[in-house]
């Protein structure tokens, strides 16, 4: 049924609403919406439902949705329990030590709640809905299924109702506050007002943070990339992907960075008058320093640092600036000699200046309490001009106020929305395969050249690595068992073999030796076990 | 030459040196990217010599404020050494010697000054006492190896400075060998100070009229607190050993009390101290003396306006109570006005502006015509001379130089006023407008201030005044008046001198007037009379006390208020009435706020929320806390996020996502619903993540496989 429906609907419609709205229209509605409740929660499920192919609308394939999606059932069915229980505030978190039994006794506690009745099942499927992180999302709502709603309220103003209903419902189940429960006999008189709901909401702002963080287990679903059969994407495709991308609102960018370069002359005036130049705002700087590098700085000593380069340290920094522009040679004892040296050059020959770009200065690697002192004191020198980009949100809490009074900030909000590739293209990013890939061609590679007894002595450890990887206190395997599977294996026949063996290991990274706290050598493979479930199993093609 | 490589991070741009030398001075950025650049050159000279005055003056400010503290610093100083010098010679010094003097130097929580005391603190007692200082700071001694050598190598730099240059080598040499320890230490002094006594008497002579004979080693802990306790103990335990070698002073810069010499250093290591405690001016007194140096004065033709000011302030009072920002706000409102107004090339001395009004361009006229002050101006004008100031650009200047005559006599006569009115305003009880007198300035320049609720009950607290303030409080008026440069203000002594003598006859009137009265009324009662006619003329007694006619000092004392508020009426009037006010006052308080106390994470949020705050496009367009879902993706994937607990399902996040994104571009919904996801929808997907985890929303979480934590909460 729903399936017809969607093929008649394709384009569907998201939407974000404001929280404030919801807000009102709850208050608003508090009191009748109990009643058209039911009608409305079949609506939902619909919703819900046609979104997973195969559908049609008997009970059973309810049970299915919930099964796959059995986290939120508990979820559902506890929020439930408790409010039927009246429990005052609530808990989302549930600990997941609860989760195995989960399907089983799903099912069980819904019949008991409900009556057999098809509505009230699916009132709380709806529920379940609303507490997946991406519930708000899939709020789409195909125009035409009014049509067959039971709701007794004119198609004009229903679209609305349902989504605030949702949002009322996902509300309550975020924020854990205590209301009448909806599906079962509240009594309609029972609504809020919309005052005291606003209050509870700033407090619940408070109750919030501390119930996300009360429990140390978060629920989220199990699903994986890997299940998604999602390649992790390498850098070089990415690249190629995002530039396929259609730009957006290329007119108004233009407009944006326009007004932020018509502050470059400001700038330099202000560089030359003691002042250093901080940029801040959503949006990659660099380019806009880097035109602020070609256009103004052609003619003058600058130098041009890259904060967000992995291994950027205030070393090789300090090393530029004596090096390349003092043309110093020699070596210092330490960063602050160098330091002193630097300063001391510069205080003695007023004709040499320096620009100082650093694009990110709130990387990883400066964002040190010495590396910030050092380039405070740099960008002090009346004769060096600092100008430099952050971007962390916690950024500025990176100076006390002697440092701040070194930099001698001036603030400038240049928000350009241009994305940050070169700065993140360094990241070993979340779902970017670099080490990964990596890891694994150098895993077959270094196999490859060993001698197949080799390649089975490290097949033995991974094999056993992977049986334990369930096991947090896994410390790894102890040699003298090694040893034994290994000869049991027919693989060494001496220890003194497979010392040597394992110390090409060592060599190649492959394996690691830790020591217990009774003196017992572990091996351990520093590796990821998804990587190493991917060698097993092209290993076994190979074989 | 490309700046991005990922084999390294520095890139450093060397011109050939022929191009270096044409590049552009710091004039020519001033008028560059201008298109209102008239008369820039001479703008920019102008505010380059204001700027020195000002900054001259807070120097001398500063070194006033801190003479009282140096003076007794070098007196503790010499009482100090006078005692080594005595006890060297006794028995008793090997008992006692092992105490080192020392100054703990309380210097208020606006550590950003410290830097500037020290500095002067150092230089004064180079001239004065001795030329052996040594400031350290804790960052460069994390150990006490470091602290000797940092106090070594300043040591000899010392004393390169004091003998002559031929000595510099071998010292150069052996401050690479000398290995770092206290008995080298005093080894170095003892060839110092043996040096010097034997010296030729003529040069002996011109030593020490500025230093003493063997003069005290005196170590500057500029930063106490932050120093490691055991570097601490174990330097004064070294260097008490070695008291009795050479004159040991120490003196520590302290931020927070003086109870933190105790909770650092155990008893037995404080009491090889003998400690005095010494307290600087607290920085809000400093502040009081600077802006009542710098702003509250006809000397400088450059003035703040109200909103500004209370900018500068607020940042000074909740931010860092730091006077060198104070000042440093205020150098960037001097740069900033005269960049942005053309007309302050008229902001300088009176005589000096008038010759420049006479060389206005006819463009700057246009300018002139174009403020709203004066525009305002014009309006209050007959009809034939609106059109000849319209018009005729001479005519103008001629005005123009009357109207900054004008102004200037307002500010004198502003200044003078507002101090008269400070004084009556801190004796009354709550401070109604304001115990500073930097209060009641930002109140009188915003708007009329005798519009004001608060300015009402002031006058309303005058009027209860007892008559020795109000007289004590008179004379000090008499001063500031007379004390000013105003001549108009000639009649106001006459008149306050006259309300003076006035109290003095009232003293002598006064007191028979009491007794008449109460008298009179004693009779009456005493009559004989029943109860009807007892009440009756009780009544009536209460009903003439009440409207009964004021006693001659209530009269004088409401002249006297009425005096002031006239004043206050005529002469504190808010500076933005004053025609030609743009010239001098500089209120763009919002540049001056974003550029100082900048916002980075209001910014950050609004730009991820409400994008349409910076791109002006219709589709982005939409109520307060809604997104549109045509928003750039890190704007979306923000919004997803925030919906999120403690921990975010990448796979969740990313099909949400897609559902979005999908559903803008009106693409089949089947082909999204199962899992195959656009590569390019992916692809945007990961860079807004990765985007996200650089700005600090999010990091890789290692509790479940493809989870992503979230590290803000609650919006932002």
């Amino acid at each position: 049924m729903s399936q017809l429906e969607l093929k008649r609907n394709q384009v569907l419609e998201a939407r974000f609403v404001a929280d404030e709205d919801v807000l009102k229209h709850i208050s608003d509605n508090g009191g009748v919406k109990v009643r058209k409740d039911r009608a409305q929660l079949a609506l939902n499920v619909k919703r819900f439902v046609k979104k997973l192919e195969n559908i049609s609308d008997d009970d059973d394939e309810a049970q299915e949705i919930m099964e796959e999606q059995n986290y939120v059932a508990v979820l559902g069915a506890c929020a439930e329990a408790s409010e039927l229980a009246q429990t005052p505030g609530r808990n989302v978190t549930f600990d997941s030590s609860e989760y195995p039994e989960k399907p089983a006794c799903t099912p069980q506690s819904s019949k008991k709640y409900s009556a057999s009745n098809k509505p009230q099942l699916k009132s709380k499927k709806n529920e379940f809905v609303s507490t997946t992180p991406y519930r708000l999302r899939k709020r789409l709502t195909a125009p035409s299924l009014r049509s067959d709603s039971e709701s007794d309220y004119s198609a004009s103003c229903s679209e609305e109702e349902e989504e605030d209903k949702d949002h009322k419902e996902t509300c309550d189940v975020i924020l854990g506050q205590k209301t009448p429960s909806k599906t079962r006999a509240a009594p309609p008189s029972k609504k809020t007002p919309a005052k005291k709901l606003k209050e509870e909401m700033t407090s619940n702002l408070v109750e919030e943070y501390f119930e996300a963080h009360s429990s140390s287990k978060v629920l989220t679903s199990d699903r994986t990339l890997q299940k998604l059969q999602k390649r992790k994407l390498d850098q070089q495709t990415l690249l190629v992907l995002l530039n396929k991308a259609p730009p957006a609102f290329t007119a108004e960018l233009k407009e944006l960075n326009q007004q932020h370069e018509s502050l470059f002359s400001k700038w330099m005036l202000q560089l030359h008058l003691g002042f250093s130049i901080v940029l801040y705002g959503l949006g990659s700087k660099r380019d806009l320093l880097e035109k602020f590098r070609t256009s103004l700085l052609r003619d003058s000593v600058h130098l041009v640092v890259n904060g967000f380069f992995p291994s950027i340290t205030v070393r090789s920094i300090l090393n530029s600036i004596t090096e390349e522009v003092l043309d110093h040679v020699g070596t210092f004892r330490s960063p602050m000699d160098q330091l002193d040296l630097i300063m001391k050059r510069f205080k003695e020959d007023s004709s040499l200046e320096l620009y100082l770009l650093i694009h990110n200065l709130d990387s990883k690697m400066l964002r040190g309490d010495k590396s910030q002192q050092i380039l405070a004191q740099l960008a002090s020198l009346p004769n060096i001009h600092l100008i430099a980009s952050i971007d962390h949100i916690n950024a500025p809490l990176m100076w006390d106020q002697a440092k701040q009074s070194l930099y001698n900030w001036l603030w400038y909000e240049t928000t350009t929305f241009s994305p940050y590739l070169e700065e993140t293209s360094y990241e070993n990013s979340l779902l970017v395969q670099q080490s990964g890939s990596l890891a694994l061609s150098s895993l077959t590679h270094v196999l490859h050249s060993l001698t197949p007894n080799a390649r089975g002595i490290f097949r033995l450890l991974a094999q056993y690595h992977l049986e334990n990887k369930d096991n947090p206190s896994y410390p790894g395997l102890s040699f003298q068992d090694f040893y034994q599977r290994c000869r049991e294996a027919f693989l060494v026949n001496s220890d003194l073999t497979l010392r040597a063996q394992l110390t090409e290991f060592r060599d190649h990274k492959l394996i690691r030796t830790k020591r217990g706290t009774d003196g017992v050598e572990y091996l351990l493979i520093p590796v990821d076990n998804g990587t190493l479930t991917d060698f097993l199993e092209k290993e076994d093609e190979d074989m | 030459m490309s700046t991005s490589s990922v084999s390294k991070g520095c890139f450093v741009f060397k011109p050939s040196s022929k191009k270096r030398r044409i590049s552009s001075s710091t004039a020519d950025y001033f008028s560059e990217g201008k298109n209102d650049s008239e008369d820039s050159g001479l703008r920019f000279a102008t505010c380059q010599l204001l700027w020195k005055q000002i900054n001259s003056e807070t120097e001398k400010i500063q070194e006033e404020l801190n003479k009282q503290l140096f003076d007794n610093l070098i007196s503790f100083l010499r009482q100090s050494y006078s005692e080594f010098q005595t006890k060297k010679t006794e028995w008793m010094c090997r008992m006692k010697s092992s105490e080192i003097p020392t100054a703990a130097l309380v210097l208020g929580v606006n550590v950003t000054d410290h830097d500037v005391t020290f500095k002067s603190l150092s230089e004064v007692l180079q001239d004065n006492v001795t030329p052996y200082v040594v400031s350290l700071q804790a960052k460069e001694c994390p150990g006490i190896k470091h602290l000797l050598q940092k106090l070594m190598g300043q040591l000899m730099d010392c004393c390169v400075d004091v003998d002559s240059f031929e000595e510099e080598e071998c010292v150069n040499i052996s401050q690479k060998k000398i290995r770092c320890s206290m008995a080298s230490l005093s080894k170095w002094y003892e060839s110092v100070t043996k040096k010097t006594g034997s010296e030729t008497p003529s040069k002996k002579i011109t030593s020490s009229s500025r230093h003493w004979q063997s003069p005290p080693i005196v170590v500057i802990f500029k930063d106490m607190e932050s120093f490691t306790t055991k570097v601490l103990q174990d330097f004064i335990v070294i260097s008490s050993q070695h008291i009795h070698e050479f004159p040991l002073v120490l003196i520590f810069g302290i931020a927070t009390s003086p109870m933190i010499i105790h909770r650092l250093l155990p008893h037995s290591v404080s009491s090889l101290l003998c400690i005095e405690l010494f307290q600087s001016l607290s920085c809000k007194e400093h502040l009081a003396t600077v802006i009542d140096k710098l702003l509250l004065t006809t000397q400088f033709p450059f003035k703040l306006s109200e909103k500004v000011l209370q900018v500068l302030i607020n940042i000074f009072l909740y931010h860092d109570f730091s006077v060198q920002n104070f000042i440093k706000g205020f150098q960037l409102s001097v740069v900033e006005h005269f960049y942005s107004q053309p007309l302050s090339v008229l902001c300088c001395q009176l005589l000096e502006a008038k010759k420049r009004v006479n060389s206005l361009s006819h463009n700057q006229c246009e300018n002139i015509r174009s403020l709203p002050s004066f525009r305002r101006y014009v309006e209050s004008q007959v009809s034939e001379k609106q059109i000849a100031l319209l018009t005729e650009d001479s005519f103008l200047k001629e005005v123009t130089q009357t109207l900054l005559e004008d102004l200037h006599i307002y500010h004198e006569n502003y200044f003078t006023v507002l101090r008269c009115l400070h004084v009556f305003t801190t004796s009354l009880p709550k401070y109604p407008l304001g115990k500073q007198i930097r209060e009641l300035h930002c109140a009188c320049l915003g708007k009329s201030v005798w519009e004001t609720e608060e300015y009402g009950s002031t006058v309303q607290l005058l009027r209860m005044l007892a008559k020795d303030e109000l007289v004590a409080i008179l004379q000090k008026c008499v001063e500031i008046f007379i004390s000013s440069s105003g001549k108009q203000f000639s009649n106001t002594v006459e008149k306050l001198e006259e309300f003076l003598a006035r109290f003095q006859n009232l003293e002598i009137a006064e007191t028979n007037e009491v007794q008449d009265v109460s008298v009179l009324s004693q009779k009456e009662l005493q009559k004989k009379t029943d109860l009807y006619h007892l009440q009756k003329t009780l009544l009536e007694l209460k009903e003439s006390k009440r409207s009964k006619k004021l006693t001659k000092f209530e009269m004088l004392r409401f002249e006297v208020v009425d005096f002031i508020d006239s004043l206050v009426r005529s002469y504190l009037a808010p500076a933005e009435m004053q025609t030609l006010n743009e010239v001098v006052y500089f209120n763009t308080a919002n540049t001056l706020r974003e550029h100082l106390n900048a916002a980075p994470r209001i910014a950050l949020h609004t730009a991820l929320n409400n994008p349409y705050c910076y791109l002006k496009n219709q589709t982005l367009k939409s109520d307060v806390g809604c997104i549109s879902n045509t928003a750039p993706d890190i704007c979306i994937v923000y919004k997803l996020h925030l919906e999120c607990g403690r921990l975010i399902n990448l796979v969740d996040w990313l099909e949400a996502f897609s559902t979005v994104v999908t559903a803008v571009e009106g693409t089949d919904p089947d082909s999204v619903a199962t899992d195959q996801v656009d590569e390019i929808i992916h692809a945007r997907f990961i860079r807004a993540v990765s985007e996200l985890e650089l700005l600090g929303f999010i990091k890789p979480s290692k509790q479940k496989t493809d989870h992503v934590a979230r590290l803000t909460w609650g919006g932002c």
